[in-house]
């Protein structure tokens, strides 16, 4: 059944980078939507038949959730007006990004909680081992970074970090759009807040790697949240697009970095296709605005009060 | 399954693909492709549903509930906004059978 599912998987790839194809030219631009949405389908449905899933209680709440967000989604992305497609664009990117993050606390948290049932292990185990292999086995599963392994742990925590700033700077940018957010300016000297909360976002990253409690990663997720909104916050709504767009590319590299951790070739090659062609989507977005894209990003710090003015 | 070094030459050929496939496309067509590659890391859903399909534990589940939550938005939400922007990219074929009828 598992080849099955990754066959489908495979047929889900294809599907979306064909998709893509499409809608990069106008004329099989909507044929490529509807290629990429069967591919979506063929995923979601194989995805029951995954071999991880279990408890009857977590199919009815991943049926519960989809169905409701699903409906949702449905009904408000068809009544919207044309005039206000970006913001929703903007929004339905940061709910993926929050997805990839939140994916990524569910490993960690469940990491944890592994730790804490080996240490009790070790202790059962203590009376048949040697000390010295008992001391081997805590090693190895004495923090999150030796529980999952480097690449997973890495990966998993940069995904995680990444779809996080996606989510809030992308709610940030609805907000603005959908004016409901006017303030350019959150503090005074606003790039030097950023870069500190940027350091220490960087800085709890790294704990988290080497923790063995959830009290880091709760750290680590609210200072990336803080730092996606205080990324965002500064850029005027005219460059809003150009932000979307390298929003969008992050929740694709997000998407791609947590599918490593779960090992699921699906994620890996469409988050990777997005976060790749984001960016290049987002660099010639700029170029037709006839402005750098650091211009785009930072141009906001300086100039606020002046706007506000 | 996926470890280590193959998923390094996967990321560098996803890479290299997602460049490739939407180089020299029209300005017309920014938003509308935006979009659209924002429907396609919908498929985070997939890793939502793993991630809430294998926990234990309330905090699990509901982390993962919130997942769930989140990316079938993404995913629908990515795909109608997308099909409605490319309505407006019919080909002359569809506009003629559209304006015969009425």
């Amino acid at each position: 059944m598992n080849t099955v599912v990754q066959l489908c998987y495979f047929v889900a790839a294809v599907l979306f980078i064909l998709g893509l194809k499409g809608m990069s030219s106008p004329r099989t631009a909507r044929k490529g939507i509807v290629w990429a949405g069967i591919g979506m389908v063929l995923a979601t449905v194989a995805t029951f038949f995954h071999p991880d899933l279990h408890h009857a209680v977590n199919y009815l709440l991943i049926i519960l959730a989809i169905a409701v967000s699903g409906g949702l989604a449905w009904w408000s992305g068809k009544r919207v007006p044309m005039t206000d497609m970006p913001q929703m664009v903007a929004l339905y990117n940061g709910m993926g990004g929050g997805a990839a993050a939140a994916i990524g606390a569910v490993e960690l948290f469940k990491a944890v909680s592994q730790i804490g049932a080996t240490s009790a292990q070790q202790l059962a185990a203590q009376k048949d081992l040697g000390l010295e292999q008992v001391e081997q086995f805590a090693a190895g599963h004495s923090h999150v970074g030796s529980l999952l392994g480097a690449d997973h742990a890495v990966l998993g925590i940069s995904g995680a970090l990444i779809g996080a700033v996606a989510f809030s700077g992308s709610l940030v940018a609805w907000a603005k759009l959908d004016g409901r957010l006017h303030r350019n300016q959150l503090l005074p000297a606003q790039q030097l807040v950023n870069l500190g909360v940027f350091v220490a976002t960087v800085l709890f990253a790294i704990l988290s790697y080497y923790t063995d409690g959830s009290a880091v990663i709760i750290v680590f997720f609210v200072l990336a949240l803080v730092f996606g909104v205080f990324m965002a916050i500064p850029i005027g709504g005219a460059d809003m697009p150009v932000v979307i767009s390298l929003f969008n590319a992050l929740t694709g590299l997000a998407v791609g970095f947590e599918g490593y951790l779960l090992g699921n070739p699906a994620m890996i090659i469409a988050g990777t296709v997005v976060g790749a062609a984001g960016s290049l989507l987002t660099q010639l977005m700029a170029k037709a605005m006839n402005r750098p894209l650091t211009n785009v990003l930072f141009s906001g710090f300086g100039t606020a009060t002046a706007d506000a003015g | 399954m996926i470890e280590g070094l193959i998923a390094l030459w996967i990321f560098m050929l996803a890479a290299f693909t997602g460049y490739e496939v939407i180089s020299r496309v029209p300005v017309i067509l920014h938003t509308p492709l935006m979009s659209g590659s924002n429907f396609v890391h919908g498929i985070v859903l997939v890793g939502a549903m793993v991630a809430l399909g294998e926990a234990s534990g309330a905090t699990e589940q509901l982390i993962g509930f919130i997942a769930v939550i989140l990316a079938a938005g993404n995913a629908v939400g990515g795909y109608v906004v997308t099909e409605r922007m490319l309505e407006m990219f019919k080909t002359k074929d569809e506009q003629n059978k559209k304006g015969g009828q009425e």
